[in-house]
């Protein structure tokens, strides 16, 4: 099991401070591990920043490098999950010509079905908005891609934990 | 508003305030956190610190290094000697980039030390400016922590934060960039120095469990083995480790950076481990029963071949910083905290013992190492120098009781294999990252911090050369540091390893060298060279009798290899005795 690559996803809480994003990568690049998404939000604690990361790796190796993680100074606490101790979304946006929208009856039921959203529509092209998990998302691409795309973006994983981080409670516990 | 502060907050807001520069409050938080002496190297963009510091240079001195790299290894051998934070100054650029080696020497070392590089204006930022260089981002894998300061009213409270990070828990460098603009800009300063960040735990709480199990493998050990390392200096642990040691009567072996935590002649004391350390330890890593690692990281010079070290061993890991145990080596019983706290706590647990037998083995295994190598080291019959004689003519010399800063290669395993250690901190040398040039600088920084101490400096003549300006510094400064090049002619180590595993390929490491004494004397460092034995005690004796700096060449035997050795990638107890 320990030695077994699989993908973890890796939240870290840290302080809102320029200069993270390197620090962290820094630590994965000098191991020469590929981040496989990254993203940066707010956290539901204000002024402090949540990174959700996801990498491929052991967990012996995952266990060290959370440890690294964590030895930085900005860094409040960092945690590795498998994708089932997740619940997580993956977000991203189609843009489409508009004509096949009238002259491909089957895109009007793809969408529907897909749960997608229409964002925008304009003569030229119209724009889909589709979060879901990963084979969603990838599913949904193979079946607008028959009829072509013209851009395509997704976004970063972003992931809640079904168990608890007690971070307000480790961070109350400094201030007293 | 106000009612919700709390005393403290108010306390802080209610302290008188002065108007002055960003410049001069970098000189003024020095001065708050007890700087007597700074290392640096003036220019543009620090320019405006320089001006203040010429205004304060009866509170503190600022020693003009000859190099930027010299900046931060004399910062780095002040804060070795005397557990002070060390602090370097240099411009933006490449005075900047400059600090690099030495930043990441301290860094994989665990020394305390802050830098403050000056940076071009912050409206200049990201411009390719004149000496602009991303220094923060350049130095983020190598500190402990870094900032770049774009407003004076950051100053103090950055810099505050920069000297407790440096210092507390696991020790490191700390990286402090500072816009033009923001040195001279005006502004309310009042300092209160920093007694926490909320991010950050630097002493982890020790868990009496973890101490309950690790005494109890302890106890019950038949054949029980300390490995200690900085970590015991560091945490100025001295004296618990000696009464843990003393009371359970356990061998006790060091790692490079744990050199001289306990009297080299204490009877427990068993050697230092690692790829030219000691015979008995090495060897008798594979027989221990219970090994204890006490403020060391398991390095893999200390190692060698991990999959065959120590297997039969329980494990127990005293250690400060998380992110070190089971990194490298598989632990039982790992105990996290201050060494200080954990041994002190542990003592009253432990039961007094002494294994007579599994201490008698050490013995025996250091008499083959004696008869093998060590006989012919320190009491050389052939015609050429050995390394080994002239530590020993040092430490007999000095009693014991100097400090010896050794740079990188041959010279640097026989200083740390043979110097008599009798005060801790006294073993100052390059151990993580191997930085060749570090010890003329850190041996001016490990003089100034510490005047009363005999400072030695053991230099190869290839690491000499890399920092060999500083004998400027030596020169302007009158710091009496006292220098031995031990000259081969060659980059020994390399060679070493050429001849073993590389056919006797010699490949650049043969050295055509200068005149060395000439040299010296060119910066009015009084020198003297010394090719035969029958010289050598009487030149170490006017060495050690100067009062001022000395300089000693001393011409050594060419192809002298150090052994014991572990190969790389070999087993410990695969040390070869030739």
């Amino acid at each position: 099991m320990e030695k077994e690559i699989i993908q973890f996803t890796v939240s870290v809480y840290t302080e809102n401070n320029i200069g993270l994003l390197n620090r962290i990568s820094a630590i994965f690049q000098r191991r020469h591990i590929n981040i496989e998404s990254i993203n940066s939000s707010a956290s539901e604690i204000e002024g402090v920043t949540r990174w959700t990361i996801l990498v491929n790796m052991t967990e012996e190796q995952m266990k060290k490098i959370i440890g690294q993680i964590e030895k930085q100074v900005e860094v409040i606490k960092a945690y590795y999950h498998t994708e089932d101790e997740t619940i997580y979304q993956e977000s991203c946006l189609f843009k489409i010509k508009s004509d096949l929208l009238f002259e491909e009856r089957q895109i009007q039921n793809i969408i529907k079905e897909s749960n997608a959203r229409i964002v925008t529509v304009n003569k030229k092209f119209f724009v889909l908005e589709k979060s879901g998990r990963k084979n969603e998302i990838e599913l949904l691409y193979r079946e607008l891609s028959v009829f072509g795309i013209m851009q395509f973006v997704r976004s970063g994983r972003i992931a809640v934990t079904k168990d608890e981080m007690k971070i307000t409670e480790m961070l109350a516990a400094f201030n007293n | 508003m106000k009612e919700t502060l709390t005393v403290k907050q108010k306390q802080y807001l209610e302290q008188p305030k002065e108007r002055i520069s960003g410049s001069e409050a970098i000189v003024r938080c020095l001065l708050a956190e007890g700087v007597d002496v700074l290392y640096g190297y003036p220019g543009g963009a620090i320019m405006p610190v320089y001006d203040e510091l010429y205004k304060y240079q009866d509170k503190i001195h600022h020693v003009l290094t000859r190099h930027e790299q010299g900046a931060t290894h004399a910062a780095q051998g002040y804060a070795r000697i005397s557990g002070k934070v060390g602090v370097a100054m240099a411009t933006s650029g490449p005075g900047a980039t400059n600090l690099i080696t030495g930043i990441a020497d301290a860094q994989i070392d665990s020394t305390p030390i802050v830098c403050i590089t000056g940076q071009v204006a912050s409206h200049l930022l990201g411009s390719d400016a004149f000496q602009e260089t991303d220094i923060v981002g350049i130095s983020t894998p190598i500190t402990k922590w870094n900032h770049q300061i774009t407003k004076a009213s950051e100053i103090p409270e950055v810099l505050a934060k920069a000297f407790y990070i440096a210092k507390s828990g696991r020790p490191g460098p700390v990286l402090i960039d500072i816009t033009k603009d923001a040195q001279f800009e005006e502004f309310d300063f009042q300092y209160k120095k920093c007694t926490g960040v909320r991010s950050y735990n630097p002493v982890p709480k020790v868990d009496d469990s973890k101490l309950k199990a690790a005494a109890e493998l302890i106890n019950n050990a038949k054949k029980p083995m300390i490995v200690w390392g900085q970590g015991v200096i560091l945490g100025k642990a001295e004296e618990e480790l000696k009464a843990v040691i003393e009371k359970a009567g356990i061998p006790s072996a060091w790692t490079i950076m744990g050199a001289s935590a306990i009297p080299t002649s204490h009877p427990l004391n068993i050697g230092m481990v690692g790829m030219h350390g000691n015979y008995a330890p090495n060897v008798l890593t594979n027989d221990c029963d219970v090994l204890i690692a006490i403020g060391m990281r398991f390095d893999d010079r200390v190692t060698g071949k991990l999959d065959d070290y120590a297997t039969q061993a329980k494990v127990i890991h005293f250690e400060i910083d998380p992110a070190e145990v089971d990194k490298n080596v598989k632990t039982d019983v790992a105990v996290l905290g201050d060494s200080k706290e954990s041994l002190s706590k542990l003592l009253p647990l432990l039961n007094a013992n002494s294994h007579t037998e599994w201490l008698q083995k050490f013995k025996d295994l250091y008499a083959i190492e004696f008869e093998k190598v060590i006989k012919n080291d320190l009491h050389p019959t052939k015609e050429g120098l050995t390394m080994g004689e002239v530590l020993n003519e040092i430490n007999k010399q000095s009693k014991g009781q100097a400090a010896i800063v050794s740079d990188v290669g041959q010279h640097q395993m026989i200083a740390c294999r043979y110097a008599e250690f009798n005060v801790s901190k006294s073993n100052i040398t390059s151990g993580g990252l191997g930085t060749m040039g570090f010890a003329l600088p850190a041996a001016i920084g490990a003089k100034m911090a510490a005047p009363e101490r005999e400072v030695v400096a053991i230099i190869g003549d290839g690491g000499y050369q890399m920092t060999i300006q500083e004998l400027g510094t030596i020169f302007q400064t009158k710091v009496p540091v006292k220098i031995v090049v031990l000259n081969n002619d060659f980059l020994g180590m390399v060679r070493q390893w050429q001849q073993l595993f590389f056919d006797k390929r010699y490949a650049s490491t043969e050295m055509t060298n200068p005149d060395f004494v000439a040299i010296a004397k060119g910066y009015y460092v009084d020198a003297k060279r010394v090719t035969k034995r029958d010289e050598l005690a009487s030149a170490i004796e006017e060495m050690m009798q100067s009062e001022n700096a000395y300089f000693l060449e001393v011409c050594v035997e060419k192809e002298d290899n150090v052994f014991p050795m572990v190969p790389s990638g070999a087993s410990v107890s695969d040390i070869r005795l030739e």
